[in-house]
């Protein structure tokens, strides 16, 4: 399986912007593609990980960039 | 002699376990069952509380759950088109909408309100932080697919009509209905 991964930029945007604008993502995207969530939006860090508890993708990694803004990874659940 | 005694036993035990079954079904099949969804019913039109109902309204849709807004009372003036000023049939009516004017730009704050210069400095102070105002996330809400539900009963009271309020919006609807969505949501709120 190929691993495409799909950036949303969610930079400058608040709650709930980031996650409004990687749903939609998510809803367009094929299956079993996997995305990269850019945030600068503190709240996106206990979010983003409710936000997979949810909907039941996958948040494999989240990290806190040299610049302050945040990086998530996501894998759609199929 | 004694096997006969057992079997009348067990034959008891087993009607006597049907029926407990019989009776643990019934009383499930009473039970409510809950989608993953959340109900909020707009009651407040302030903007302080239009603000929050369309932030987890879209915040559910956008996390898979199924949602819908009951717009009812004050609530129903922040889905009344933002153009239309007078509305209703009689003076009673019409004075309500001069003096509450329609749609979520216009709602007031519940505190710090000073004539306006309150929901002018939050909207400011959103503008600068990126936060979505309550006009741009009743449309995003429509976008995501919540149901946006008037309320018939307060649409009578205030004169308002079908073209008075937003495009988009679900068929009005009465109390019972809004229970009834209330009801089978994991997640009602009154707001």
């Amino acid at each position: 399986m190929s691993t495409t991964i799909i950036t949303v930029d969610a930079k400058g945007q608040s709650c709930p912007g980031p996650l409004v604008t990687l749903a939609k993502a998510i809803k367009d995207a094929p299956d079993g593609a996997t995305f990269e969530l850019l945030a600068t939006d503190p709240g996106s860090r206990s979010d983003v990980a409710s936000w997979a508890e949810l909907t039941g993708n996958v948040l494999e990694s989240a990290e806190t960039l040299p610049d302050g803004s945040f990086r998530y990874l996501i894998a759609r659940a199929v | 002699m004694a096997i006969t005694e057992d079997r009348v036993e067990e034959t008891a035990t087993l009607a006597d376990l049907l029926q407990r079954v019989e009776a643990l079904e019934t009383q499930q099949a009473k039970q409510v069952k809950k989608k993953n969804k959340m109900t909020i019913i707009a009651w407040g039109g302030q903007l302080d509380r239009i603000w929050p109902t369309t932030i987890l309204a879209t915040t559910a849709a956008a996390s898979g759950m199924e949602a819908s807004v009951f717009f009812t009372f004050w609530g129903l003036f922040a889905i009344v088109k933002p153009g239309v000023r007078i509305t209703g049939d009689n003076w009673m009516q019409k004075m309500m909408s001069v003096m509450n004017p329609g749609s979520a730009q216009k709602a007031k704050l519940s505190h710090y309100q000073f004539m306006g210069a309150g929901p002018a400095m939050f909207k400011k102070l959103a503008d600068d932080q990126n936060v979505a105002k309550p006009d741009e996330l009743i449309g995003l809400a429509k976008e995501l697919g919540v149901k946006l539900i008037p309320c018939q009963m307060t649409m009578d009271l205030l004169g308002l009509k079908r073209e008075d309020l937003l495009d988009g919006l679900e068929e009005p609807i009465g109390a019972a209905t809004a229970i009834r969505e209330m009801r089978e949501a994991a997640i009602p709120l009154f707001i």
